[in-house]
């Protein structure tokens, strides 16, 4: 069986959940070798969960001279590593950094692309959910190494083996690719609560909170959910843009999505509609979000959601 | 309409053509601007596939992708904050109607417009379609700025501007939500996956924007009055010397085997909430699902 690559999102050599269901992916196509971006020290320690979560083999490529520099670099050294192992596919986080290295790794080895699968069957076929939901599309790639990047919650995280081999791989990386610099970066504060792209349930809250997140943040509290806004609330300054959901924010496929105060607007459902349990909870009983819901409340958020997480924590007890 | 603008051919020293038409002469800056554009389908109209399950082009009233509408108003206020001649040209690929998309770009004030169209395009992936722009780019000239929204609104993939990177040699600044300039310097303000930054480089580059670079502006009047006399030109494939079995549905690197319609959501159930009983039937229908 050929290598898969997973290229392994971190945040100095913590492991992302999404990484691990790119591993569960890989096993069904080859197998997973992980490919980490880091210093020898950190890659050794991702190595030993990327090994549990079915990595067979993790290639640490030093950053050091590279990680100031935005996207480009890393795909030259995957381009080196692709000749090299000559794998079955290549599969990436579908974020920022993943897609677009996956698209210059696309024209370097002559490759097709599949961006947003939300899942992977053997022989490389993804599915795809597209027009805000309403079509299905099964893709393949049908020249060179399929390129895929998935979306997180596309998979369960599996334990399987033991730690993986850490191989080191030097790349040589060309004086073109390091042009664009990241000439800052502030990792976002860490809120205590999941994170917003991966996690389990997301409760959001829209133009309908008024402004007050308090009950949003408390369900979101009692349901160890994450907390997203739509851009209306974002667009008010209410929350900042990390937290917004849809077509120009994050794309959430959770377990379960709580929409509260949200219409449901083409742009919001674009980030969300692969949710497998929808509910909403909103004033106005025309809003087209109840379109999509698996449970829906006609009601005013701010006393719904209180009572609601009230009823919740007496029964966690 | 590349020969109307006036290019500065630069000292000897200055061996590539593409060097010479962006630097300009000392002391006076000439800039140029390259929007990509994409006509999409209408996402409030009813999207869908034809047959040969590609996206129906044709069928479904299209427009300028709104995400691409952000990338035109950065590129007209880098040219009115600018002190020198700026020139913005939209952009297109796409089939005969696709023009719209040029027209609405000049209607907010791009000064001239390409439309590259050709039946052998139809189809093409996000591979060919780069191609294409990028072939249309060197004809129109390497310019300072290559510019793209976000993503599009119909495939969302968010890699023609990593691609077109790629295909031109340049450096990618992507995804700004907060664009500077300074003479050939770029600095963007983002939300990255992971953190927020701040990417910087030096033009001729691609830079790439989001709806958060703030409200595209509406076409004034004058603006539609004054779009009907800019310069648009239409290329073919063989203009910007593309070979038409390169691209297009047959060749495509990846291909759409099925697209079915997602049949509607059965209908949830909806509970009105009186006296709190929305709550409780919230809870007992979390706790159903064993979210609690």
């Amino acid at each position: 069986m050929s290598e898969v690559l997973v290229v392994v999102e971190h945040v100095d050599g913590a492991v992302k959940k999404p990484t691990y269901e790119l591993l569960t992916i890989a096993r069904r196509l080859g197998e997973p070798s992980a490919v980490f971006f880091g210093s020898a020290d950190k890659g050794a320690e991702a190595a030993e969960k990327l090994g549990q979560h079915g990595a067979d083999k993790v290639y640490v490529v030093d950053d050091a001279e590279i990680k100031g520099y935005l996207v480009a670099p890393k795909a030259e050294a995957l381009q080196q590593l692709v000749d090299k192992t000559s794998p079955a596919a290549v599969l990436f986080v579908s974020g920022y950094e993943g897609k677009e290295i996956a698209a210059r790794l696309a024209i370097k080895i002559g490759a097709g692309l599949i961006t947003d699968a939300v899942d992977v069957e053997e022989g490389a076929v993804t599915t795809q959910s597209v027009f805000a939901g309403s079509y299905t599309v099964k893709a393949k790639v049908n020249h060179g190494v399929p390129l895929i990047t998935v979306k997180p919650n596309s998979a369960p995280v599996e334990e399987v083996g033991a730690a993986g081999t850490v191989e080191a791989f030097t790349a040589t990386i060309s004086d073109s690719a390091k042009k664009a610099q990241i000439v800052a970066s502030q990792p976002r504060k860490a809120s205590g609560r999941p994170e917003l792209a991966e996690a389990a349930i997301v409760v959001s809250g829209g133009r309908g909170t008024g402004g007050d997140f308090a009950p949003i943040e408390g369900l979101a509290d009692a349901l160890g959910a994450a907390v997203g806004a739509s851009r209306a609330a974002v667009d008010s300054g209410w929350m900042p843009h990390s937290f917004q959901v849809g077509q120009t924010g994050k794309v959430v496929s959770p377990q379960l999505y709580v929409a509260n105060g949200i219409s449901g607007a083409i742009q919001h459902r674009a980030g969300m509609q692969t949710s497998k349990t929808i509910v909403a909870v909103n004033k106005d009983e025309e809003a087209p979000i109840f379109e999509l819901v698996d449970f829906g409340v006609v009601g005013d958020l701010h006393k719904v959601l209180p009572a609601a997480t009230d009823a919740i924590e007496a029964r966690k007890g | 309409m590349s020969s109307s603008r006036i290019i500065w051919i630069g000292p000897p020293a200055c061996v590539l053509p593409t060097e010479c038409i962006r630097r300009g002469p000392p002391g006076h800056t000439t800039m140029n601007i390259v929007v990509c554009v994409k006509y999409v389908p209408d996402a409030t109209a009813d999207r869908r596939f034809e047959s040969d399950n590609t996206v129906d082009r044709v069928g479904v009233d299209g427009l300028l992708s709104e995400l691409d509408e952000y990338a035109v108003e950065q590129a007209l206020q880098i040219k009115e904050k600018a002190d020198g001649d700026v020139t913005v040209t939209a952009l297109c690929v796409g089939p005969e109607k696709a023009v719209d998309a040029v027209r609405k770009a000049l209607q907010m004030g791009a000064d001239q417009g390409v439309h590259v169209t050709d039946e052998a395009i139809a189809g093409s992936d996000y591979i060919a379609t780069s191609l294409v722009l990028a072939k249309a780019i060197e004809k129109i000239g390497i310019p300072d700025l290559v510019m793209c929204g976000m993503a599009s609104t119909d495939a969302s993939g968010s890699v023609v501007p990593a691609m077109l990177a790629e295909r031109l040699d340049l450096p990618q600044v992507t995804f700004a939500a907060v664009v500077e300039t300074q003479g050939d310097q770029v600095r963007v303000k983002r939300d990255g996956d992971i953190a927020t930054e701040v990417i910087g480089g030096t033009m001729p580059l691609v830079l790439s924007v989001t709806d958060q670079t703030g409200e595209a502006r509406y076409p004034s009047f004058k603006g539609i009055m004054a779009a009907k006399k800019k310069p648009l030109e239409t290329y073919s494939l063989s203009d910007i010397g593309v070979d038409p079995a390169q691209v297009g549905l047959s060749v495509a690197w990846s291909s759409v085997e099925d697209a079915t319609a997602r049949p509607p959501r059965t209908a949830g159930e909806i509970v009105k909430d009186e006296d709190g009983s929305g709550a409780s039937a919230l809870t007992e229908f979390l706790v159903s699902k064993k979210f609690i």
